[in-house]
């Protein structure tokens, strides 16, 4: 799961100046964009400009962040699904989060940053994450809420990514892409057994949940375009491949048909048919809550930074041990 | 080189056999102390819906590569060779799937 329109960090200052290029740069640059004009993709030991390697970073190591913190609002609840099946399902899942996080930093990593720094930046706060994992999960529901519209809008936002420009996050994008339809699939199942054979109160507290997570989900595009500064320049470099605001809408007009056959409402009176526009129209989204959030203060976002950052000390002796291990039984065969 | 980077564990490339029959596949990579626990994660990672029946790792560090730089010069020459193509040679039609 769980890329947000990642150009939101140009709130945080921007990048610094180009410095003076010499000739050889340019024309190495120059060849660089005729290969992104001609739809070629960049491998690693490709020559690529500073911008582009740093943007790439940045996203691709956010997008990681946010499969590792996003393992703990479903975390939560593994102990206390309701039965065995969904127990099983939850694991399944989980585990997936964590492997795609995996993924993701092995692709982060080939642009030249090693794993310690990345975690580095994440624990120091340096380091952004998807915003929704700072909203906590209540009830049961929320984790048939969070595989049906969160991983549903993960989806849109990354299946475009399977054909971006850096080949390395493009491959680890289609695996991504690939386990993840179980992780709406599942959830919308979830919900669909407590909404068509549950009591009162199950169906209740699945529209409860569609209510708390609907405006978060739709945050997860991003800003609008017009206030993305960087999305311009990534999408010329082919990093992204589809607006926002594009992506948003075709993401309500799936799910408002969903929602109908699951018999719930989206917490939101403007959401209606627009014949002319031949899409859903929908209210204006807070964003001012979705700056705070990303700021650092949404309802989670110390609970969660704490939780990596004491996992991550907690397993130090662990790391260490291993490495002391290895390191004992590669003298013992050179001996 | 700093103190950060040598306290990590060693990145690894790892290629899996998706079923009998086919060869070994570059599939990603991933960090371990040691051999066996890289496969051991190798496992976990990149076979969790049975797609693979081996496993090969091996040390990030110890592959050779081409150089990119010289991708032109290495391997354009072979461009002009279309007679090592069996499309190159054109036979009468009634034997044209010899």
């Amino acid at each position: 799961m769980y890329t947000q329109a990642m150009d939101t960090m140009g709130k945080d200052g921007g990048e610094a100046k180009k410095p003076l290029r010499s000739a050889e740069d340019m024309l190495a640059e120059q060849k660089f964009e005729a290969r992104i004009d001609a739809g070629d993709f960049i491998e690693a030991k490709d020559w690529m400009p500073e911008h582009y390697r740093k943007t790439l970073v940045r996203q691709i190591s956010q997008h990681a962040h946010s499969e590792i913190v996003g393992m703990l609002p479903e975390g939560n609840w593994i102990s206390r699904a309701p039965t065995l099946k969904r127990k099983a399902i939850l694991l399944a899942k989980v585990q997936d989060e964590a492997g795609h996080g995996l993924y993701l930093y092995a692709a982060a990593e080939t642009l030249g940053t090693s794993r310690d720094q990345l975690f580095d930046a994440l624990h120091s706060g340096r380091a952004k994450y998807s915003s929704i994992f700072n909203y906590p999960t209540l009830t049961w529901a929320d984790m048939g809420v969070i595989g049906w519209l969160v991983d549903g809008a993960a989806i849109m936002n990354q299946v475009p990514l399977c054909r971006c420009s850096y080949a390395p996050y493009a491959r680890a994008m289609v695996r991504v892409c690939r386990e993840e339809s179980f992780h709406q699939r599942q959830g919308f199942e979830a919900l669909l057994t407590m909404m068509t054979r549950g009591t009162e109160a199950q169906r209740e507290m699945v529209q409860d949940a569609v209510n708390r997570w609907w405006w978060p989900s739709l945050m997860m595009f991003g800003p609008p375009d017009a206030d993305s500064p960087n999305s311009e320049q990534s999408m010329r470099w082919g990093i992204k491949r589809i607006g926002n605001d594009d992506l948003r809408q075709k993401f309500v007009d799936a799910t408002v048909e969903q929602a109908k056959s699951l018999g719930v409402t989206m917490p939101d009176p403007d959401l209606r048919w627009n014949e002319e526009r031949q899409h859903v129209d929908f209210g204006v989204i807070d964003w001012s809550e979705f700056w705070r959030v990303v700021g650092g203060d949404g309802p989670c976002n110390r609970e969660r930074l704490g939780a990596r950052v004491k996992a991550w000390d907690d397993g130090a002796w662990v790391r260490e041990a291993a490495l002391a291990n290895a390191r004992k039984h590669e003298l013992k065969e050179a001996a | 080189m700093n103190e950060t980077v040598k306290s990590e564990w060693p990145l690894w490339e790892v290629f899996v056999r998706n079923k009998s029959g086919l060869d070994h596949k570059h599939c990603g990579s991933l960090h371990a102390a040691d051999p066996k626990m890289a496969i051991q994660l190798a496992r976990d990672v990149y076979t969790r819906r049975q797609e693979g029946t081996s496993i090969w790792v091996v040390r990030s560090d110890q592959i050779v590569a081409s150089d990119p730089g010289e991708k032109a010069m290495y391997f354009d020459p072979m461009e002009d060779k279309v007679y090592r193509h069996p499309t190159f040679y054109e036979l009468p039609k009634s034997l044209d799937h010899m």
